[in-house]
């Protein structure tokens, strides 16, 4: 079970980097708004593509089915993988048959959240991330804190050291120069790798082409370079129609980076074809589920699947801003963490996930395909407080409370007299700091901030008397 | 015109100056006022924090009450979203209960946007002679779409010198029990919204909803900022 209040202290005071993760992401959001202030039909974009995925989602098995044979046709392979042993294990045997072990891969959330390196590992086989952001953290054995970037927890210094402690790199914190030495390890592995590992942005099932973004060239060589080239996605990542694409590509890159447009995109349609020069000799997609058919079963919640992992959620949120990824304990962290988390598993594996937000609607207002992330945190938290072991109350008696609160509230007597007894309740306490902080709500209250003075009169009262004057 | 008040529970037993400034302002403007001593809350707190059918309960009595209200006018951005967007999501489909939360939903207006978009008023007399910021809270601003309605009457505040804060729409941090619940991390999004408050140079701090201010209020007080909060409708009343 994770408990992101359990780390909530931690994060608050590493003073340092929190002030590096406000810069950074204010400074994208600033990049972001303007690129989108360019694109004048903005929001019929947006309203554009949440069709489209809302449709998509909504006939999943149609097209995905669409995509396996018109992937096959191109003479790719198509593996479905309901859980991510069976992914793994297709992996493994994959490299077993073929008797390879030189393995590279780019950046793919998917592969993070079936924690695929860890358990490639654990037989031999150490796959070479290649994407900057994601080296760095495999270095330092940690995992990613953003979507888009991974290492945006890590401070230039931090990289730095981490370099000349892990690849040999002499002293030196230009960017220029830890850049390169990067540059000059991955050559080595994208030039011997015989299986490569990528992610997938979007999967056209009308023409069997998979879609990948990227801004470093990394992607290229890992699905052209090596002899065979594993695409791995989640089934919700198929669209219809190639055309649909530049709609997508437009809200993606400038969602996430504030891009126009970024440095590659790759559009891969199945192997290399006889008579081509480059691309690997086979090519296979991997459909995982992991979890996703479970939230297709709910009509409001689906539209979870729709996100395209732009990471805007995340630079615009005030919680994500202050606690940064790590602190939410999950693959997938900032509001679309908060509303996938519990869903991929379970509620009670993530229960103050949808508690770990003000419902301040700022995810929801920059989301490219306008997932209503507030109003689902809603939903997951009436989830989760009708469970039977309810994990998410953070305080003692916290349902009973409520339902006393709640009986207070349906007759004005009632809530009249409670009221009154606070009043009382407030007059004793008023200069009696311990006791005050003896009582649980009052206390995490005063913890940063002062009480407010309870007024002698409530203003029916205050109202009432008024009126009785005239 | 008449028009009934929902003060909301906060304002009703933390802040009576608030609803008193607002029934003044109306009074002023030659709007009838009524209050009906029956409501209570909106359920907002229960259904904020997951728990529905508490919420649910709690909203039966409001819609009783006010069944036949006419106009309802509120002085805070999250209470009238809860009457306006969620108080419908509450009851079964094509119950009565939901029409009736639709049909009241219509008639429930804030206070700003009930000034400024159904009487057409921005000024309504007042005089301020002070710096003063305004706070965007956020279920106003992101579910209610209200933004204009607040700063054109406080610009039209005579002698008031308005200045916009940067990052005004930034949320404040309460987000009711979430202050509670990761209280520090509420804390430390609003020690953020005070840096900038400070930084506008304003001595008075306006809001439209009085859990952002009392939030607000209680953390300027504890780092000793010498800013004072003020609803809207206290501003409006000066």
């Amino acid at each position: 079970m994770i408990k992101i209040s359990n780390h909530t202290h931690a994060a608050l005071s590493d003073q340092q980097p929190q002030k590096n993760l406000l810069h950074v992401l204010g400074k994208t959001m600033t990049d972001r708004n303007e690129a989108v202030s360019d694109v004048p039909n903005w929001e019929e974009l947006r309203e554009y593509a949440r069709q489209v995925k809302s449709h998509t989602l909504s006939r999943l098995n149609y097209y995905l089915e669409e995509l396996e044979n018109k992937v096959q046709e191109k003479g790719a392979k198509v593996i479905w993988a309901e859980t991510p042993q069976q992914a793994i294990e297709f992996i493994l045997d994959l490299a077993h048959q073929k008797k390879m072990n030189r393995v590279i891969k780019s950046k793919s959330m998917l592969t993070e959240e079936i924690h695929l390196n860890q358990s490639l590992e654990r037989f031999g086989i150490d796959p070479i991330e290649t994407d900057l952001g994601e080296y760095i953290v495999q270095l330092a054995g940690e995992t990613p804190s953003h979507l888009i970037a991974p290492a945006l927890h890590k401070s230039r210094g931090e990289i730095a050291s981490l370099f000349v402690e892990k690849v040999g790199m002499s002293a030196t914190d230009d960017v220029v120069e830890i850049t390169a030495t990067a540059r000059r390890i991955l050559r080595d592995h994208f030039l011997t790798a015989q299986i490569g590992i990528t992610g997938v942005n979007f999967a056209v099932s009308e023409t069997g082409t998979i879609v990948v973004v990227e801004n470093e060239g990394n992607i290229r060589l890992t699905a052209s370079v090596p002899e065979i080239h594993v695409a791995m996605m989640g089934i919700e990542k198929v669209i219809p129609r190639q055309s649909d694409l530049s709609v997508f590509l437009k809200l993606l890159t400038r969602s996430a980076t504030g891009q126009k447009i970024t440095s590659y995109i790759n559009c891969l349609t199945g192997a290399c074809r006889n008579g081509e020069m480059d691309g690997p000799r086979e090519f296979y997609l991997v459909l995982i589920d992991n979890g996703r058919t479970r939230i297709l079963r709910d009509d409001y919640l689906r539209q979870t699947l729709a996100c395209i992992r732009c990471g805007a959620c995340q630079n615009v949120c005030p919680v994500y801003q202050r606690l940064g990824g790590h602190a939410y304990g999950s693959t997938y962290q900032g509001p679309i963490g908060a509303i996938l988390t519990p869903q991929l598993g379970s509620v009670d594996k993530a229960p103050e996930h949808s508690f770990a937000s003000s419902l301040c609607g700022a995810c929801y207002e920059v989301c490219p395909v306008k997932i209503e992330i507030p109003h689902i945190l809603l939903k997951l938290r009436n989830k989760t407080q009708t469970q039977k072991n309810n994990k998410a109350a953070h305080l003692p008696i916290e349902k009973w409370a409520m339902q006393l609160w709640s009986w207070s509230m349906q007759s004005s007597y009632r809530y009249e007299r409670l009221a009154a007894c606070c009043r009382v309740m407030f007059k004793i306490l008023a200069k009696r700091e311990k006791l005050k902080s003896s009582i649980p709500l009052l206390k995490l209250w005063m913890e940063h901030r002062d009480l407010p003075i309870f007024p002698e009169q409530s203003f029916r009262d205050f109202y009432q008397s008024r009126k009785q004057e005239k | 015109m008449k028009v009934s008040l929902f003060v909301s529970c906060l304002v009703d037993q933390l802040f009576p100056l608030v609803g008193d400034s607002t029934v003044k302002v109306l009074q002023k403007l030659g709007i009838e006022v009524e209050f009906d001593r029956r409501q209570t809350c909106c359920g907002q707190p229960a259904f904020n924090s997951g728990y529905v059918q508490e919420a649910r309960q709690v909203a039966s009595g409001l819609l009783e009450i006010f069944e036949n209200a006419g106009t309802i006018v509120v002085p805070s951005g999250s209470c009238c979203t809860m009457i306006k967007i969620f108080l419908p999501q509450l009851f079964p489909k094509g119950s009565k209960e939901e029409m009736l939360a639709r049909e009241i939903s219509k008639r429930t207006f804030e206070l700003s946007d009930f000034l400024v978009s159904v009487l057409g008023v921005t000024s309504v007399g007042a005089c301020f002679s002070e710096v003063v910021t305004y706070h965007d809270s956020c279920h106003l601003l992101r579910e209610l779409h209200i933004s204009s309605a607040p700063r054109q009457l406080i610009c039209a505040v005579e002698g008031i010198n308005f200045r916009e804060m940067e990052e005004c729409d930034r949320c404040c941090g309460f987000g009711g029990m979430f202050s509670v619940k990761f209280p520090d991390v509420s804390a430390a999004i609003g020690e953020d919204k005070i840096r900038r408050i400070e930084q506008s140079g304003a001595q008075y701090l306006i809001a439209t909803d009085v859990s952002c201010l009392m939030h607000l209020d209680g953390l300027l007080r504890r780092n000793q900022v010498p800013v004072k909060t003020m609803h809207l409708a206290e501003l409006l009343a000066q």
